[in-house]
């Protein structure tokens, strides 16, 4: 579990832990840059949007892994919920833009769904939880015949 | 995250370093807005270089800067992008709307 402030100083730290985690758990390059990005926008919409870029608001992360069955397979992924405290998050706003315009804003989303296999938002009591999961293709699969469903920290 | 601009004959080439995001991507708005708008050169040149990441803000941070310099005439051009950066790009459909070349070299010779 990770507790931080809205203060958008801590993004690059966050980012630099995201590195870390996706690298040891076997996800290939490329993987590892897009889930690192989804996580980093997910941040910055929760102090931008949620908190209204103020810096002293409680959000906390939570990072295990997961698996699903995927044609007789067991993929092993990662798991990603981010929890905040600001108002109710309007469900149909977080589709993302369409991206033939070409204007400034609104790819934050888009780059989320483009980069995670499940983006899920709900509202449980006063907290907002964004649920991200990524899974490893089974040739990229670090993490079979470690002790399932763990918590990393 | 640092930028640092300098001029060189008609253009002016924006140093950036670092990584751009929601915590410094209004500087670098600020920063190329200002030049775009005061000194009025043929090119604005952006060196993307030393820069490893750059998020959402920071891609429309240089959508704002281009569309500003169409407005005014001038050319907006970066150069030496990052994979990660370039990757950006390319999810968001932006990147055949930018000017991109390798290195400083090629943007000024464009």
């Amino acid at each position: 579990m990770l507790a931080l402030y809205s203060n958008p100083r801590w993004l690059s730290v966050v980012r630099g832990t995201v590195e870390r985690l996706t690298k040891i758990l076997g996800f290939p390059e490329g993987q590892c840059r897009s889930i690192i990005s989804a996580v980093d926008e997910a941040l910055s919409n929760i102090v931008r949007h949620s908190y209204r870029n103020r810096l002293d608001q409680p959000i906390a992360m939570y990072f295990r892994r997961t698996q699903r069955q995927s044609e007789g397979d067991v993929q092993q992924g990662l798991e990603i919920l981010l929890c905040d405290r600001g108002p109710e998050v309007d469900a149909s706003k977080l589709q993302g833009r369409p991206l033939n315009e070409i204007r400034p804003g609104g790819l934050g989303l888009h780059l989320i769904r483009q980069a995670m296999d499940t983006v899920e938002y709900t509202r449980k009591g006063p907290i907002n939880r964004l649920r991200l999961v990524k899974y490893l293709s089974p040739t990229n699969n670090a993490l079979r015949g470690r002790r399932d469903g763990a918590d990393f920290a | 995250m640092q930028i640092l601009p300098r001029r060189q004959d008609k253009a002016t080439i924006f140093d950036v370093s670092g990584d751009i995001d929601f915590a410094n991507s209004r500087e670098v708005r600020q920063s190329v807005l200002h030049e775009i708008q005061e000194s009025r050169v043929a090119r604005v040149v952006v060196n993307l270089s030393r820069v490893n990441y750059i998020d959402s803000s920071g891609v429309a941070s240089l959508v704002e800067s281009l569309k500003a310099s169409r407005d005014l005439g001038s050319r907006f051009i970066l150069f030496g992008l990052s994979t990660s950066a370039r990757e950006v790009l390319q999810l968001s459909r932006l990147i055949k709307v930018f000017e991109i070349y390798d290195n400083e070299e090629q943007a000024l010779a464009s």
